[in-house]
C-alpha cells in the first residue's frame, strides 16, 4: 500500500514531503523515502497521490508493486 | 491578507507611471524602435525615474545597467522545490561550467545561506544585493525563503532583498513581501495567452492538483497577472523576465510586454532560451532552438519604446555570487566559508560603496563629455555599428582578449553609445597557447561587430579577427567603454567620409548554448 520513490532519480527538491497527509516522507542521505507502513496513497484524501503530483521527475514517485495496494476500510 | 484595494496607493500609481512615460519620451538614445521613441531604458539615470525609484535601482546591479559595472549580487539556493514544469529547465543537469537559472551544486539552509551572506559581503565589500531565485521556485518554499530574509535584515540589515519566482504562489504571499521590505521581485512570465503557454509549460501543481495543457497555463497567466498588480499597487519594483522561443513565443512576447507595462512593471528582461540536447531539457532533445543574436535583438528593439528593457542579464544560476559575468560562487562553497574568519563590517561596506558611486559618476562624466563631441558630428552617414568589449568591469577596456569569457557588445551611432547585449565564449587563451577551436566560436559570437576593444591582443588572433572583417582594437586600453567607443566611431565616419573605407553592414552571430570547453 505504497508509492516508492526512486532514490536514483530523486533530486532531492523537497517538494513532496510538505504535501503528504499522513507525514510518510522524510529526507534520507540527501534523497526522499516514504514510509510504506503510513502512506495511504492518498486514497480519502485527495483525488491523485499528491506526492507524485508535485515530484518534477518523471517515473520517479511511482507505486510500489512490492506492497499490496492500499485498501481504505469501508 | 486583506481583500480591500488600497486606493491611495493606486493613486500615487498613475503619476509615475505618467513620469516615467514622459522620460522615456525625453531622453532619447540609442536604438530606434518601431512602437516609438526609444529611452535609454535600464540604462537610465537619475533623471529619467523619480528620486525614490533611482534609489531603489541604483546599486541593484540587475535593475540597472550602470550599476552592473560597479555593484554585485548574490543569490542563495535555499529553496529546491518547484511547483511548475518548464520544458527548458531539467534539475537534475549540474555541472560547475554551466550557467543556467534551475541549476545548483549545494542547497543551503536559511542559516547557511545566512552565514554565506556575511561571507561574501565581507569579501566583496560591493555586494548590494541577496536574490533568492532558486532552484525551483523561492514562494513553493515559503518557510525556507522568509526564514532566509529574516536572517539576513536581522544580520545584514545594509543588504537588498531580491525575488524571482514563477508567480503561481505570488498573490498568496505578496503581504509577507512587501513586510520584509523587499524592494524588487522578479517574475517570468513567458505567455499571456495560454495557447501559447502549453507548449512552454508541461504541468503546473496548483490547489493539491495536478494541471496540464491549456488549463495549466490559463491558470498560471491569471496568477501571474494577479501577483504582478498586486506588487505594483504596493510600490514594489518589478521585473518581468521572458525567455525567448523561437517559433513558440517570439513574436508573442510583444504582447506580454504591452501587458505587463500596463499593470505597472518597472523593467523587461527578454533572453535567449538556452537549448542543447546535453541539458537534457525538452526543448534540448526535442532540437528547439534558442535566437540567434540579431532576433534576440530585433525583439529587444521592437519592445523599448514601449518600456525600459534589460540588455545586460546573464543568466545566472540560482547560487552565483559577484558581478554579473564573472561568477565566484565556487570561492564560497560551504566548506570553504567554514574555514573562513567572517567579520561583517557595515562601516568599510558603506566606505568601499561611496568609492564604487565616485567611480560610476566618473564613468557617467566621461560618457557625457564624448556625446558632446559627438553631437558636434553634421553627419553620421546614418551609420550604425556594434563593438565587441573585453572587460573585467568597472565601465573600462581592461581585459585581454585570450581571457575574456564573455564579450559587452555596444551599438554606437550619431545618437551616442549604448551597451545592447553581451556574448559568452569559451576561453580562448589556455596556459599561453591559444585555442584555435575556441577563435572560431568567438569569432562566430562577435561575428555581428565591425570591431573588438581589448586590452591586449596576440598576433595570430589579430590577423583572423581582420579576416572576418572584425577590427581588433587595442588603443583604448584601460579607458572608459562608452568614450572610446564615441571616439571610434567619430574617427571611422571620418574615414567613410574622406572616402578611405566603404561602410558595410555585418552579418549575423551565435548565441552560445553548451558548457565552456575549459574549466
Amino acid at each position: 500500500m505504497a508509492f516508492k520513490i526512486v532514490a536514483s532519480q530523486c533530486t532531492g527538491c523537497s517538494a513532496c514531503e510538505p504535501e503528504c497527509p499522513n507525514q510518510a516522507i522524510s529526507e534520507k542521505n540527501g534523497v526522499f523515502v516514504i514510509n510504506p507502513k503510513k502512506c495511504t496513497e492518498c486514497i480519502n484524501y485527495f483525488d491523485e497521490a499528491q506526492c507524485a503530483a508535485v515530484c518534477p521527475v518523471d517515473d520517479t514517485c511511482i507505486i510500489d508493486l512490492a506492497y499490496p495496494r492500499y485498501q481504505a476500510s469501508a | 491578507m486583506h481583500a480591500e484595494t488600497n486606493r491611495s496607493n493606486i493613486q500615487e500609481l498613475l503619476p509615475l507611471d505618467a513620469l516615467l512615460q514622459k522620460a522615456a519620451e525625453h531622453k532619447g538614445c540609442g536604438t530606434s524602435s518601431e512602437g516609438g521613441k526609444a529611452s535609454c531604458g535600464s540604462s537610465g539615470g537619475p533623471d529619467n525615474m523619480t528620486p525614490e525609484v533611482w534609489e531603489k535601482v541604483k546599486n541593484h546591479p540587475c535593475y540597472s545597467e550602470e550599476a552592473h559595472h560597479h555593484y554585485a549580487r548574490m543569490h542563495v539556493a535555499v529553496a529546491p522545490a518547484c511547483n511548475i514544469q518548464c520544458n527548458y529547465c531539467n534539475r537534475k543537469y549540474d555541472c560547475a561550467n554551466e550557467s543556467r537559472p534551475g541549476v545548483v551544486s549545494e542547497k543551503l539552509t536559511p542559516e547557511q545561506a545566512a552565514k554565506k551572506v556575511l561571507a561574501v559581503a565581507s569579501t566583496i565589500p560591493q555586494m548590494t544585493v541577496l536574490g533568492i531565485a532558486g532552484p525551483g521556485d523561492p514562494l513553493a518554499n515559503p518557510d525556507k525563503t522568509f526564514k532566509t530574509f529574516e536572517l539576513i535584515s536581522k544580520t545584514a540589515p545594509d543588504i537588498k532583498l531580491c525575488l524571482s519566482t514563477n508567480g503561481l504562489a505570488l498573490p498568496d504571499h505578496v503581504d509577507t513581501i512587501q513586510s520584509f521590505n523587499v524592494d524588487h521581485v522578479t517574475i517570468t512570465i513567458n505567455m499571456v495567452d495560454p495557447e501559447v503557454g502549453q507548449h512552454i509549460y508541461p504541468w503546473i501543481y496548483y490547489q493539491k492538483k495536478r494541471w496540464t495543457g491549456i488549463d495549466a497555463a490559463r491558470i498560471l497567466t491569471e496568477r501571474q497577472m494577479q501577483g504582478l498588480e498586486m506588487l505594483t499597487a504596493r510600490g514594489i519594483l518589478c521585473k518581468v523576465n521572458s525567455v525567448m522561443i523561437p517559433g513558440i513565443n517570439d513574436k508573442h512576447l510583444v504582447e506580454v510586454n504591452r501587458a505587463v507595462k500596463s499593470r505597472g512593471a518597472f523593467l523587461h528582461n527578454i533572453m535567449p532560451l538556452i537549448s542543447a540536447p546535453e541539458h537534457g531539457t525538452v526543448f534540448g532533445l526535442n532540437g528547439q532552438r534558442g535566437p540567434t543574436a540579431q532576433e534576440l535583438k530585433a525583439l529587444q528593439d521592437a519592445c523599448e519604446g514601449e518600456m525600459n528593457m534589460m540588455r545586460h542579464c546573464r543568466q545566472c544560476r540560482a547560487d552565483a555570487v559577484g558581478l554579473l559575468g564573472e561568477d565566484r560562487s565556487a570561492e564560497f562553497t560551504t566548506e570553504k566559508i567554514d574555514a573562513m574568519e567572517v567579520v561583517y563590517d557595515a562601516t568599510t561596506r558603506r566606505e568601499y560603496q561611496q568609492v564604487v558611486e565616485q567611480e560610476r559618476q566618473a564613468t557617467v562624466a566621461a560618457k557625457k563629455a564624448e556625446q558632446e563631441q559627438l553631437s558636434q558630428l553634421a553627419d553620421a552617414e546614418g551609420i550604425s555599428m556594434l563593438i565587441a568589449v573585453a572587460t573585467k568591469g568597472h565601465g573600462k577596456v581592461n581585459e585581454h582578449f585570450g581571457h575574456a569569457t564573455e564579450f559587452q557588445i555596444y551599438e554606437v551611432n550619431a545618437k551616442g553609445a549604448k551597451f545592447v547585449g553581451h556574448r559568452r565564449v569559451d576561453l580562448y587563451c589556455q596556459g599561453g597557447y591559444g585555442e584555435e577551436d575556441s577563435l572560431v566560436t568567438v569569432i562566430r559570437a562577435i561575428n555581428d561587430c565591425h570591431a573588438v576593444f581589448v586590452a591586449k591582443i596576440g598576433g595570430c588572433p589579430k590577423d583572423d579577427l581582420k579576416k572576418a572583417g572584425i577590427d581588433p582594437v587595442d588603443k583604448y586600453a584601460h579607458q572608459y567603454i562608452e568614450q572610446s567607443a564615441i571616439a571610434y566611431f567619430m574617427d571611422y565616419v571620418g574615414k567613410v567620409q574622406a572616402g578611405e573605407i566603404t561602410h558595410q553592414t555585418r552579418g549575423d552571430a551565435d548565441i552560445r548554448q553548451g558548457a565552456y570547453i575549459a574549466a
